[in-house]
């Protein structure tokens, strides 16, 4: 097994690895799931004009919110803003650029980017405003939107546990859009609140398999060592 | 009883045995806490939850068990989690009984307004888009009017947020379902005229020989 223990990295090599201006997909919803070391470390190296696809962006000083305290974010995808009004006022005030996207568009978008596929077809949003950014298509009498694949240089992840490979599994509705984003991102960092041996998370439990995942945040010193 | 408990309480006799429900974050959150007895529902949570239940007690919250408004919430025995592509495949796919959603307008065409007003609050749409136009039933609950206006409208001037019309509104005044002949006014809250309903509504009303009395 000693071939795959070196993606096993620390948290500040693996946040080296991230230059400014890339594109992060982050998971999380409202920060249950969201990988609050990597997001801490990014702000602590001082990462500017990052491009951040996620669900939303938590509130002020809580998960993706501290990428938008310390003004990390050039371009947001996003379904949700509501919960932060610092979000709001650099959206308003044009420091940053936001899209809102349909929660379920979304998913489907980014599992499109992992997928392999060229775009999905929803009937969310067909005759709104979204229909104005996006092809309409007809099939069988009933109307669509094409939406298109959401991909990212990289993909941070939250997991409940790892083992040592990197296989992952999830906690409850810390799952959310974690494993869909571990297909899109080229490079995929994980961090997990438990590291384990491997064989502890039995094949049926393993939800994101090993091989997705690129490199494993090494967990923080305990016990005062 | 106030106006939001006579939505609360009015909704929640709409709930069937068995089914799956969505309940919008606010008002339509308080839908569960009048589920008449017998009436055992699945809620489901649009960040990946099937089996919510209220918060648990003081200190016993789970870091990782939230509803999709953050808060930290409870699951019944039995309940499952999953990724945000299920959920919503759930969401579209017909697999949800009911949502449950606030307004910010309504039309007589059953048309709903309820994400953003353009210049003023652009939250984002969350679930909501995917919800009105993937649930098997919608229910709208809102207050019958804001600052004096009527919220039920003959047609919707901020963004819809979806062209499939919705199938109850229930208000603190009435129950309207939209048909294709109109808007239907099916019942009147407790001692409130069905005048004073049409007083308060901009949208044109069918308005039966005899409308009853909600059984709240």
């Amino acid at each position: 097994m000693s071939i795959n223990l070196k993606k096993i990295i620390r948290l500040a090599e693996a946040v080296e690895r991230i230059p400014g201006g890339a594109s992060l997909l982050i998971g999380g919803f409202l920060g249950i799931g969201s990988p609050h070391r990597l997001i801490g470390e990014l702000v602590r190296q001082g990462r500017r004009n990052l491009t951040v696809i996620a669900n939303d962006t938590a509130r002020p000083g809580l998960g993706i919110g501290r990428l938008i305290d310390a003004k990390a974010v050039k371009r947001l995808i996003v379904s949700h803003i509501g919960t932060n009004p610092e979000t709001q006022r650099q959206m308003i005030a044009g420091e940053t650029e936001v899209t809102l996207c349909p929660q379920g568009t979304l998913a489907e978008r980014i599992r499109a980017g992992g997928y392999g596929l060229g775009g999905v077809l929803t009937a969310t949003g067909v005759g709104t405003v979204l229909a104005a950014t996006a092809r309409q298509i007809e099939i069988e009498g009933k109307m669509f939107l094409l939406e298109l694949p959401l991909a990212a240089d990289f993909a941070l992840i939250a997991a409940h546990r790892a083992d040592y490979l990197g296989n992952l599994d999830y906690a409850l509705t810390a799952r959310n859009f974690n494993p869909i984003m571990a297909m899109a991102g080229v490079v995929v960092i994980a961090e997990a609140a438990e590291i384990v041996p491997v064989g502890v998370i039995p094949p049926d439990e393993v939800v994101t398999p090993c091989i997705l995942v690129d490199y494993l945040v090494a967990r923080e010193q305990v016990n005062g060592r | 009883m106030d106006g939001k408990e006579i939505i609360a309480r009015r909704i929640a006799l709409e709930l069937k045995n068995g089914t799956l429900v969505n309940l919008g974050i606010g008002l339509p959150t308080t839908v569960a806490n009048y589920l008449p007895v017998g009436i055992e529902v699945f809620f489901q949570s649009e960040n990946g939850l099937i089996g919510m239940e209220p918060l648990p007690l003081p200190g016993m919250e789970d870091e990782y068990l939230a509803d999709a408004g953050g808060a930290f919430i409870g699951a019944v025995p039995g309940a499952c989690c999953f990724d945000s592509c299920f959920c919503f495949g759930l969401i579209r796919g017909g697999h949800l009984d009911v949502t449950v959603l606030g307004a910010l307008q309504v039309d007589e065409q059953g048309l709903l307004a309820n994400w953003t007003i353009p210049g003023k609050m652009v939250p984002g749409m969350g679930g909501a888009m995917d919800l009105v136009t993937g649930a098997k039933r919608v229910i709208v609950s809102t207050l019958h009017t804001a600052k004096g206006n009527s919220k039920i409208l003959k047609k919707c001037t901020l963004p819809l947020t979806s062209i499939r019309p919705v199938s109850l509104i229930v208000t603190e005044l009435a129950v309207m379902e939209p048909t294709a002949a109109g808007l239907l006014l099916k019942e009147r809250a407790p001692g409130v005229t069905v005048e004073t309903i049409l007083a308060a509504t901009e949208a044109s009303l069918i308005v039966p020989a005899h409308v009853p009395e909600m059984q709240i």
